[in-house]
């Protein structure tokens, strides 16, 4: 763990693989640290820039999407990496995680699923399968569990891929490959959670996921859906490529943004050329 | 001299108003301001124009001369008319001021309906005295875009239109006796919200991001527009939750973002203001008031969302509240808030309303060298920089990511260098870090109110926003000694001088477009002080010259 600090994970939580799995990505693709940005927003996955070494920002319950694009349009050179839970990205921030993917900033977006809310103490997330029983959905979930893949591969997005926080080497490098992706790239991770998911628990994924192997073409986007669709197994590894579509930040350039962009350098003689 | 043009939506008031504003506007003074409801097509809705040879900048209810489109759209105007208005088009029956003219008729016979509005144009002027050659060049600029064909059939229709106002001003013995001033063409002529355009232009704003709402849209239609211009990045939200939150993100890589909103979008936006507060981010709002609560009136004006801006958010954390009077103060506030909102960290909510945004008059061009760009970052922190450091007046160096040290922000409570913590004692001197920052401005940068009268005053009207001209000209008609009158562009925090202006009046009276007397309220807790008298309007229109006029004679 890059920083001595009091962390605020569960003793056995899938955080402590996320967090090297995502440190050991960054390190291998040589980022500059000091060049790269973690945007998170709140739950327990959120807090993971706290610990370890980079710039970041926490913010709000669900927004650090939207952050992620301000930053990432006003200073392309940064890396901008999102790092939040499935309650914060697909619940709270369902809205920006739908229209994220149609701006297409180019921004990493990793989720920690674990099918429940922790922070809060056990209830149902957007995630949760149903007939999941919590002190809230007392006679179990009875919503449809959301399909984050299915909705990004729906929404052409450029980088759509599942991984396991039980497994850190393959996980490392999904991200790697996530990072590298121009354009909005989704890496759901999903995890057990300890304290209050007794049910999706290690050895349940276990039984579940598997590893797509080298016949899967990620570039055809039915059989992607397809395997997105999937109810009893849950595919791991990259699931759909989309490489046609052009980043927010490439389309701004395109409408005469130029960069850099800090610092008003265009200053005409008069204030009334300013008006026409 | 007042116009006034009535006509159900999408008739090409919007034309009419244009094309009289850039014919009169090279001669004369003018000013225009519309009220229009809620839809797309139908309705009545009206512009007010006035031509004037001296500056003119203030609503005026009194109607000299009426177009009417659609006599369905008098009804609603007959307290604006008196015996002296005339009114031209569409009227139900004539009389001696009432006449009858079809202009689509008329545009029918020289080809289209279309071109009615370029007949009603030339018959104001015509009837007006206006110069037909001149009339006839800005027609053609203005119809450029549409091809030969339309600017010649709407040439045209301008001519017969102006020969038509020609004779009826003849056959009823009108004569406008105004001379054109030479000064006017050196002038600036723009509405309100080209006003807040111009000011982030200026204020070195590089990030825009907002959803639509009438009646903030306009600014950020402006701004979209610049863009390419003044390299700017623009982008339509798919709601305000993110508008906010992308301007946060700007400010923290080193833009200067800007959100322009309404009552109703301010109100999803209140989160992220609180985590402005709580991160200390740099944050520019322009909130232009419509008539709430809920969807409300949404094509309307108020002024019922000063206190709502002032306790937004949750927690405790400073920010600035600039309320423009006037053109020049909606350039110079939005200029100055950018500037302001980097130095001190905080969050800066620009208040107009819809009449302050949809009102055009001249300007005199505000001088370049006055808008200095301050920047109030550091590009390269060192290595052990800590964006929460504590100091001795609240401010923390903010810099940017990308530099030697990490830039860290969090909106749980934090340490200097921005990790959660829960430590009592770092609580406490971070919340007064935090609140202490608006001393700082009190004691540098704070804006004074703007005093118009005499020492000593017996009467003291206050005042905020768009309610400032219409107070001014009223009080020029009224031409009292006895009277003063304190306009603040600066809400909160209010200037320290306010206090000693109060003090000093036997009566004070609150001219306000809402129905609590909310910047009264406000005086009362910040100063102690009460204003008794109250002037409100919340009809969901702006105050007119002669109402404020009323009001006051029977008060003095």
């Amino acid at each position: 763990m890059g920083k001595d600090k009091n962390v605020a994970w569960c003793p056995g939580c899938g955080n402590y693989s996320i967090l090297p799995a995502i440190d050991k990505a960054i390190d291998e693709l040589g980022l500059d640290r000091r060049k790269t940005v973690m945007v998170s927003g709140i739950g327990q996955a959120a807090k993971l820039p706290h610990y370890t070494e980079i710039n970041y920002f926490n913010g709000l319950h669900g927004r650090s999407i939207p952050v992620a694009t301000g930053i990432k349009a006003t200073n392309p050179e940064l890396v901008v990496i999102v790092v939040s839970g499935d309650g914060c990205l697909y619940g709270e921030g369902g809205n920006h995680f739908i229209h994220g993917i149609r701006r297409n900033s180019d921004i990493t977006v990793i989720v920690h699923n674990n099918m429940v809310y922790g922070l809060t103490k056990g209830q149902a997330s957007p995630t949760s399968q149903p007939g999941f029983k919590t002190p809230i959905q007392v006679c179990g979930v009875f919503e449809e569990p959301f399909n984050a893949i299915s909705v990004a591969i729906a929404l052409k997005a450029p980088f759509v891929a599942r991984a396991f926080s039980g497994d850190i080497e393959k996980t490392k490098e999904i991200i790697k490959a996530a990072i590298l992706a121009r354009g909005f790239s989704l890496v759901e991770i999903l995890q057990p959670c300890v304290s209050f998911n007794k049910v999706n628990t290690f050895a349940w994924f276990k039984e579940r996921i598997y590893y797509l192997d080298e016949n899967h073409h990620p570039e055809d986007i039915k059989k992607a859906f397809e395997i997105s669709l999937e109810r009893e197994k849950f595919a791991l590894g990259i699931i759909y490529r989309n490489k046609e579509r052009k980043t927010f930040e490439e389309n701004l350039s395109l409408c005469g943004v130029n960069y850099p962009l800090i610092k008003r350098t265009i200053l005409p003689e008069k204030i009334a050329d300013w008006l026409n | 001299m007042n116009i006034l043009i009535t006509g159900p939506a999408g008739s090409g008031i919007q034309t009419i108003e244009n094309l009289l504003c850039a014919i009169f506007k090279e001669e004369y003074y003018v000013f225009s301001t519309k009220e229009y409801m809620s839809r797309i097509r139908g309705g009545a809705n009206t512009t007010t124009i006035r031509v004037e040879a001296k500056r003119v900048n203030a609503f005026s209810s009194r109607i000299d001369l009426l177009l009417s489109l659609d006599h369905r759209g008098l009804n609603r105007l007959q307290e604006r008319i008196n015996e002296k208005t005339l009114i031209f088009g569409d009227v139900e029956t004539e009389s001696r001021s009432s006449f009858r003219i079809n202009f689509d008729q008329i545009a029918s016979e020289i080809g289209h309906k279309v071109f009615a509005n370029s007949v009603a144009t030339g018959f104001i002027v015509g009837f007006m005295g206006g110069g037909k050659e001149k009339a006839e060049q800005i027609i053609g600029e203005f119809f450029k875009e549409k091809g030969e064909e339309a600017v010649r059939k709407n040439r045209e229709s301008l001519s017969r239109g102006y020969y038509l106002g020609k004779e009826m001003a003849e056959k009823i013995n009108f004569k406008l006796e105004m001379s054109p001033d030479e000064r006017v063409r050196h002038e600036l002529f723009l509405n309100g919200a080209q006003a807040i355009g111009l000011g982030a232009l200026l204020g070195g704003c590089n990030f825009v991001s907002s959803y639509p709402m009438t009646p903030s849209t306009p600014v950020f239609t402006f701004l979209a527009e610049k863009g390419p211009k003044f390299n700017l990045i623009v982008e339509q939200a798919e709601d305000e939750i993110a508008a906010i939150n992308m301007v946060l993100g700007s400010w923290y890589a080193g833009g200067r973002g800007l959100v322009s909103t309404s009552g109703g979008g301010f109100a999803l936006m209140v989160e992220a203001l609180s985590l402005a507060g709580m991160i200390e981010s740099p944050l520019v709002i322009h909130l232009g008031q419509r008539p709430g609560p809920a969807t409300g009136l949404p094509t309307r004006s108020e002024q019922a969302d000063l206190l709502f801006s002032l306790f937004a958010g949750h927690g405790e954390f400073p920010r600035l509240i600039f309320a423009p009077g006037d053109l020049l103060e909606g350039i110079w506030l939005t200029f100055n808030a950018f500037n302001l909102a980097d130095k001190y960290q905080m969050p800066v909510i620009i208040l107009t309303d819809q009449y302050y945004i949809d009102t055009y008059y001249h300007l005199e061009p505000p001088e370049k060298e006055k808008f200095e760009l301050r920047y109030y970052f550091e590009e390269n922190p060192s290595p052990d920089y800590k964006r929460y450091q504590f100091t001795a007046d609240g401010l923390s160096p903010r810099a940017l990511p990308g530099g030697d040290g990490f830039v860290c922000l969090d909106s749980d409570e934090h340490d200097e260098e921005g990790h959660i913590t829960e430590d009592r004692i770092t609580r406490k001197l971070m919340v007064e870090k935090r609140n202490k920052k608006l001393e700082k401005f009190k004691i540098n940068d704070t804006i004074n109110p703007s005093f118009f009268g005499q020492k000593p005053y017996e009467i003291l009207l206050i005042s905020w926003g768009s309610t400032k001209n219409m107070v001014l000209e009223a009080l020029e008609a009224i031409q009292d000694k006895k009277i003063a009158y304190l306009h603040l562009p600066l809400v909160y925090p209010l200037p320290e001088t306010l206090k000693e202006y109060l003090n000093q009046a036997k009566k004070t009276i609150i001219i306000e477009n809402n129905y609590t007397a909310q910047l009264a309220r406000l005086i009362r807790m910040e100063t102690g002080l009460e204003i008794k008298e109250k002037i409100l309007k919340y009809d969901g229109h702006p105050f007119s010259v002669e109402e404020i006029e009323q009001e006051l004679r029977g008060r003095i």
